[in-house]
């Protein structure tokens, strides 16, 4: 399976098995959404299970919070992340604390997916990777899945989740992993280990990172495209780098990142979104605050640059091999 | 949902013997496979509606919001108090600058096939929209747009070499490739830079239109946005400062019915119409043939005088169809009945400008024939000099450097030091 049909498979199997489970969102209905991530699903459990919205991502989001309140599992896609800023209040101030502000008596059980990421050529508006206004979020999770097992694993449990959960799909890899070559033609998911997809209901628990490579020369702490970029980019150094593939932001396998730091002495983070205050920064710190003793090497970041992101220079931009192999290098000469 | 009927009665009322509660979910009069129908849209006969003073009062023109002002007729002749009556040279340049419009979108369509650049978005049979308001404007008016009104910079004769340039983000590319493509921004063509994220164009020309009134400027503001746009809640934001502040300011709201997949109902139209919209909020509304430029034109004519008198805002409806899919990355034929466009009922903006010049006596068939000729050259001759600084991907785009530029008017050091990080890792990679 794709990513894209394995979100598609983890909306259609919880749809069957929760009839609270709803899905909105623009384009999402008749059409099955611009990526095609709920075709079919109309037409499966009808309009009003899936359904369009109108064009007002506050609204979507709120509407969300309401449908939560009054006992259902609303899934709403929010399009692009990069327009998720008009849902911002309503997922900040009221999603994200209705159930502490009123004690547990309301919650928000709802999984906001969303396609985020570069790498398409999007320009600024279709590129960005807001994880980190999230993760700065307290009542949020953060979901990342970087292979269709994980992505269909993870959205299930997103759903069952009882919190709101904001689960960002990195549209690159959609239909085949990218390892940061984007001069080469693209390759499939088929045949890829992870794209064995069971068609039934199965759980990747959220809080928990996955080893992609298991090493002992340095740690690298990655999620989404960037596994796949970092990947090859281990492979063609011919580094025995351990590669760690965090799947959800919050809640973090902090005991994952602390095991491999200390056995392997160094490390290095990886991401798409801007530098200045991204989740590379309080990885780091975390890292600095639990494996200071065990470290050989200052650690290091690869991310995005404090620009916005640039339409003919996205290959610049994009933290891909180049840049990741000399973080590498750098790394492991001190 | 436990319940199959939608989300209907709990058990606490079953038995209380009221009825089930629906939810309703618009559906368009036709999908793929179906046969369209345009029989439900009531279209007035052209000249038939009023026309108000321009400092009439809103609560006195509230039908203007629910009819329709057309000017021409089926045969192609102006009729009613809507006529602009232009002179010939301004019909002429109308309808060169739809067809040129036309032809453009029809080359960059072209060029993204090719692979040349990553997307476009054409306007095919909604030039009238924007051509018909930007000559009824002033041009050092200043235009808020959306994505699909490139007829406006094409209208005030902005080089569409120039244009091409952004398209292909290349070394020409005034905006230093980093736009996508059709986001264009011309402050000298008073053409406001494009934001992919709809409709927050709007509350911000209202903002510029404040501005003028508050320095004592005589220059009004213009915006647009899609009828789905409108469920944004910048555009409610918009109407309440425009309404509150009297801005002069033209806010214009292009019905072409289809927002991607999803028809115009999504956002409200099988309850009212989005000229109505503006009632709410007192102000002025019309709803305009947006397939008819000389009503296209009467229109923003009269909300730019009405503007430019102090008598406030207004809001234009322009009932229009998006012929063509959303954009490069679109299907229509997924989501609507294939023979729609060819049945809208409001025929072609630019046939029907040719009907009204060739029955004037000042156009004919030979002309119009070699006018596209010349068209189609031009913007082939245009593409290729355009092509000479580059297309989207074949490094002929500005110095990588530059991506750090124009964040902060000045390069603070972290950006300085990002900077030259990325050009020594290049360099260490032999790049
Ligand atoms: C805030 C925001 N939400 C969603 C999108 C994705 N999107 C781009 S165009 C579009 C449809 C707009 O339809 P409409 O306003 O009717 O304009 P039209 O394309 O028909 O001209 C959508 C949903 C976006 N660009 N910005």
């Amino acid at each position: 399976m794709t990513m894209i049909q394995a979100i598609n498979s983890a909306l259609d199997v919880m749809m069957e098995r929760d009839p609270d489970v709803v899905v909105m969102g623009e384009d999402v209905g008749y059409f099955g959404g611009v990526f095609r991530a709920t075709a079919g699903l109309q037409q499966k459990y009808g309009k009003n299970r899936v359904f369009d919205t109108p064009i007002t991502e506050c609204g979507i989001i709120g509407v969300a919070v309401g449908m939560g309140a009054y006992g259902l599992r609303p899934v709403p896609e929010i399009q692009f992340a990069d327009y998720i800023y008009p849902a911002l209040d309503q997922l900040v101030s009221e999603a994200a604390r209705l159930r502490y502000r009123s004690a547990g008596e309301f919650i928000a059980p709802m999984t906001v997916r969303s396609p985020f990421g570069g790498g398409i050529f999007g320009g600024q508006t279709h590129s960005q990777s807001p994880e980190g206004i999230f993760t700065h979020v307290s009542g949020v999770k953060t979901v990342i899945p970087s292979t269709p097992y994980d992505a269909k694993g993870l959205l299930i449990a997103a759903i069952e989740d009882n919190d709101p959960t904001i689960f960002f799909e990195p549209k690159r890899i959609y239909n085949g992993p990218f390892d940061g070559h984007y001069d080469t033609p693209a390759k499939s998911w088929a045949g890829h280990p992870d794209a064995q997809v069971p068609a039934g209901y199965y759980r990747v628990p959220l809080g928990q990172a996955r080893i992609a490579r298991a090493g002992e020369a340095l740690t690298i702490l990655c999620y989404g495209t960037m596994v796949h970029v970092v990947e090859n980019s281990v492979t063609s150094l011919g580094v025995d780098a351990e590669i760690i593939d965090l799947r959800t932001l919050v809640p973090l396998d902090i005991g994952a990142i602390e095991a491999s730091v200390k056995k392997t002495g160094r490390c290095l983070i990886v991401h798409e979104a801007t530098r200045t205050s991204g989740f590379g920064a309080e990885l780091l710190s975390l890292v600095q605050e639990r494996c200071f003793y065990h470290l050989e090497a200052p650690i290091e970041r690869v991310t995005g640059f404090d620009t916005p992101y640039p339409h003919s220079l996205e290959w610049a931009y994009f933290p891909g091999p180049v840049r990741i192999r000399e973080a590498i290098n750098k790394i492991l000469r001190d | 949902m436990s319940d199959p009927d939608g989300i209907a009665g709990t058990e606490g009322q079953a038995g209380r013997n009221l009825p089930r509660l629906r939810l309703h979910v618009p559906e368009p009069p036709a999908r793929p496979g179906e046969s369209a129908d345009f029989t439900h849209f009531e279209i007035p006969a052209a000249g038939a509606q009023p026309r108000p003073d321009e400092a009439a009062q809103p609560a006195d023109m509230r039908d203007m919001a629910y009819g329709l002002i057309r000017v021409l007729d089926e045969q192609g002749q102006a009729v009613g108090p809507w006529n602009p009556k232009l002179p010939p040279e301004t019909l002429l340049r109308m309808l060169r600058a739809m067809a040129l419009t036309r032809a453009f979108d029809a080359r960059m369509f072209r060029a993204q096939r090719q692979g040349k650049t990553s997307f476009y978005m054409k306007s095919t049979g909604e030039e009238a929209v924007s051509i018909g308001a930007a000559l009824a404007l002033s041009r050092d008016d200043m235009c808020f747009p959306s994505y699909r009104q490139q007829g406006i910079l094409i209208a005030r004769d902005w080089p569409i070499v120039d244009m091409m340039n952004q398209i292909y983000s290349n070394k020409g590319d005034r905006l230093k490739g980093r736009q996508l493509p059709i986001m264009y921004s011309a402050r000298e063509a008073g053409f406001f830079s494009i934001s992919g994220n709809l409709t927050t164009q709007y509350p911000q020309a209202v903002g510029w239109a404040m501005a003028s009134a508050a320095m004592g400027d005589t220059r009004i503001a213009a915006t647009w946005c899609g009828e789905g746009s409108t469920a944004e809640g910048d555009f409610h934001s918009a109407c309440t400062f425009a309404s509150v502040y009297r801005a002069p300011v033209i806010m214009n709201v292009v019905n072409n019915q289809w927002a991607i997949s999803s028809f115009s109902g999504f956002a409200g139209a099988e309850s009212t119409t989005f000229a109505a919209r503006a009632i709410g909020y007192g102000i002025a509304g019309l709803r305009v043939d947006g397939n008819d430029v000389l009503a296209v034109h009467a229109a923003t004519r009269w909300a730019a005088d009405r503007a430019r008198s102090n008598a406030g805002p207004t809001l234009i409806e322009h009932f229009t169809y998006r012929v063509e899919g959303h954009s490069t990355s679109d299907d229509p034929t997924a989501y609507r009945s294939a023979e729609e466009s060819s049945l809208w009922p409001l025929g072609d903006p630019i046939a029907r400008l040719k009907q009204h010049v060739i029955g004037l006596g000042i156009w004919d068939e030979e002309r119009h024939a070699a006018m596209d000729r010349e068209l189609a050259e031009m913007v082939r001759d245009a593409a290729r000099e355009a092509e000479k600084n580059g297309i989207l991907g074949h490094g002929l785009h500005h110095p990588m450097e530059s991506m750090f530029e124009d964040v902060f008017e000045e390069m603070p050091w972290h950006l300085k030091e990002q900077q030259q990080q990325m050009l020594d890792e290049w360099k260490a990679a032999g790049l």
